[in-house]
């Protein structure tokens, strides 16, 4: 509890509990996630990897426990304050904006990056002209980088499953965030994009990045992550590098079982 | 000839009523889209926007003012009620604001009678009360008025729900509550924001219409019930099904009274929207919910 703050802790969750109607789905978790490093979180279906995720991005109200981002408490905030404060997500059943173009959701993605989205800014009507072209650019760079540029004016309903994930990946990072929470990116998807994803995220975290993951796809949790969480029945069990957790009994024997003893 | 004048006679003041209803149609999506909810307030937005550009007439000598400021001060009405009774709400959900604009409606109908009075008010129309001639048919100079001036609000509201970053924020948060929050937009303002352009969409509607019908504090109910079934025929939630859903209710309505009687003006809508809801619940323009696998 009154461990001093490391400087380069980016997120900080100290006890965090959450209960619903008498089951405990996150039971007084405690730890951190350095500046620059990607984390994954592992563990069995109802391990309480879904309600972690909630509970940061603030979807869900934790019972007990805080959470700090960059120092400052943020479990009370509202969601959109946080995503402000640089926290973006990915879902694990997409929620793309299906009607709307695929440009449109990059735009709205990077709407916090703007300063005529609010009523009042909309008075000023000269600058929203030249705001909207400024942020088009941006979200149509971002499509660029991504290889969906020529799908810049599809319904994003219309897009591939994998084109899909790739554009919710670009809509989050299209405010520019500092923590990007990615809630299973692979799953899904077949081997050959399933690495590409993956490479796509290292190359995020090498320009600097923080990155928390849960994902069920050990290759790529392993390869990718510089730090390892495995929770069962809501608490940790384990935290390590991959090769620390690998060797952990408690996680051969509640989670990872016969995939970890053949790697 | 005789039949063809009068048949373009009916047509043009069923497309004027129908851009009315498309007007107040419009307010009701934007409520449902933002929030899943019926406003039933709606209407008395509608009687608000006649009677206080009767009331500020006096005071501006311009009509074109009047219902300038009237318009604004009843969107601000709009945006007032979100936060009084909608923004306070523990579990906002569809059905508990449906439940909480039935009060506002008692509530803004009583405040309208107490405050602006019982007795219907009107004023002239835009270029007087005068009556354009077509080779013979003859069309109110409002009703011009009418259509011009819904147009051109349409196409403001194309333009901002289309084209500006804020209003691709409405309707990423019309789509998904959840995602649009976690990518920053404010949900509760977007909410706040909706119930503005509708409180400013129907009392539009009220002030432009005033000239050919009057303004008394008692019409909110029709008005909204006319303005929910044109929503209802046009599919909920849709925008061009407004537009669609409004201009042809008015057409039934015209042709309804012109080959029926005038005393089926108003069962006409309850007939329409007994038939909507009984064949196709989506609307002309809505579109079943296909789940996609």
């Amino acid at each position: 509890m009154n461990t001093p703050r490391r400087t380069d802790d980016l997120l900080e969750v100290e006890n965090l509990t959450c209960r619903f109607a008498g089951v405990t789905a996150v039971d007084d978790l405690s730890f951190r996630v350095k500046a620059g490093e990607i984390k994954a979180v592992i563990g069995p279906n109802g391990a309480g990897k879904s309600t972690l995720f909630n509970m940061i991005a603030g979807v869900t109200r934790p019972t007990d426990g805080t959470i700090k981002f960059d120092g400052a408490r943020i479990d009370r905030l509202p969601t959109h304050a946080r995503a402000r404060r640089g926290i973006a997500r990915t879902f694990q059943n997409l929620q793309i904006f299906r009607e709307m173009s695929v440009l449109e959701n990059v735009m709205v993605g990077r709407h916090l990056r703007g300063r005529t989205t609010t009523l009042s800014g909309l008075l000023h009507l000269p600058s929203v002209g030249a705001e909207e072209r400024a942020m088009e650019a941006a979200a149509m760079a971002l499509l660029e980088r991504f290889g969906l540029a020529a799908k810049a004016h599809a319904p994003a309903g219309s897009l591939a499953f994998g084109q899909m994930k790739v554009l919710e990946l670009a809509r989050a990072l299209a405010s520019e965030p500092r923590l990007l929470l990615l809630d299973e990116p692979a799953a899904g998807l077949p081997h050959a994009e399933a690495d590409k994803m993956a490479e796509t995220i290292r190359d995020l975290n090498r320009d600097g990045m923080t990155v928390l993951l849960v994902e069920h796809n050990m290759r790529m949790v392993m390869s990718l992550s510089h730090d390892i969480l495995v929770l069962n029945n809501g608490r940790r069990i384990a935290e390590g590098t991959a090769e620390d957790v690998r060797r952990h009994p408690e996680v051969l024997s509640a989670y990872l079982g016969e995939e970890a003893a053949d790697a | 000839m005789q039949t063809t004048t009068a048949l373009l006679q009916v047509l043009s003041s069923g497309i004027g009523t129908g851009a009315v209803y498309a007007l107040v149609a419009l307010g009701f999506n934007v409520v449902f889209k933002s929030t899943g909810a019926m406003n039933f307030a709606q209407g008395e937005w509608v009687v608000m926007g006649g009677m206080v550009t009767a009331l500020l007439i006096g005071t501006f000598s311009s009509v074109g003012l009047a219902v300038v400021a009237a318009v604004v001060l009843v969107g601000v009405v709009g945006l007032l009620s979100e936060r009084l009774t909608v923004q306070p709400l523990k579990r906002p959900d569809a059905l508990v604001i449906t439940l909480v604009t039935i009060g506002l409606s008692i509530v803004s109908r009583s405040l309208v009678m107490l405050v602006l009075g019982k007795k219907p008010v009107g004023y002239a129309g835009f270029s007087g009360n005068t009556a354009l001639s077509f080779g013979g048919v003859s069309i109110q100079s409002q009703t011009l008025w009418i259509i011009a001036i819904t147009l051109a609000f349409l196409v403001v509201m194309h333009a901002f729900f289309e084209r500006t970053i804020l209003g691709k924020a409405l309707r990423a948060a019309a789509a998904d509550r959840e995602a649009a929050a976690i990518v920053g937009v404010n949900v509760g303002s977007t909410v706040l924001l909706s119930f503005g352009i509708a409180a400013l969409a129907g009392a539009l509607a009220g002030a432009i219409v005033t000239p050919l019908t009057l303004a008394s504090y008692d019409q909110g109910a029709i008005f909204g019930f006319k303005g929910f079934s044109a929503a209802m025929l046009g599919g909920l939630g849709s925008l061009p099904g407004a537009v669609v859903g409004g201009l042809a209710l008015g057409l039934l309505e015209a042709f309804g009274s012109f080959y029926i009687s005038s005393d089926f003006k108003d069962a006409i809508a309850f007939a329409v929207l007994l038939l909507i809801l009984f064949v196709r619940p989506s609307g002309l323009l809505g579109r079943a919910d296909i789940v996609k696998v």
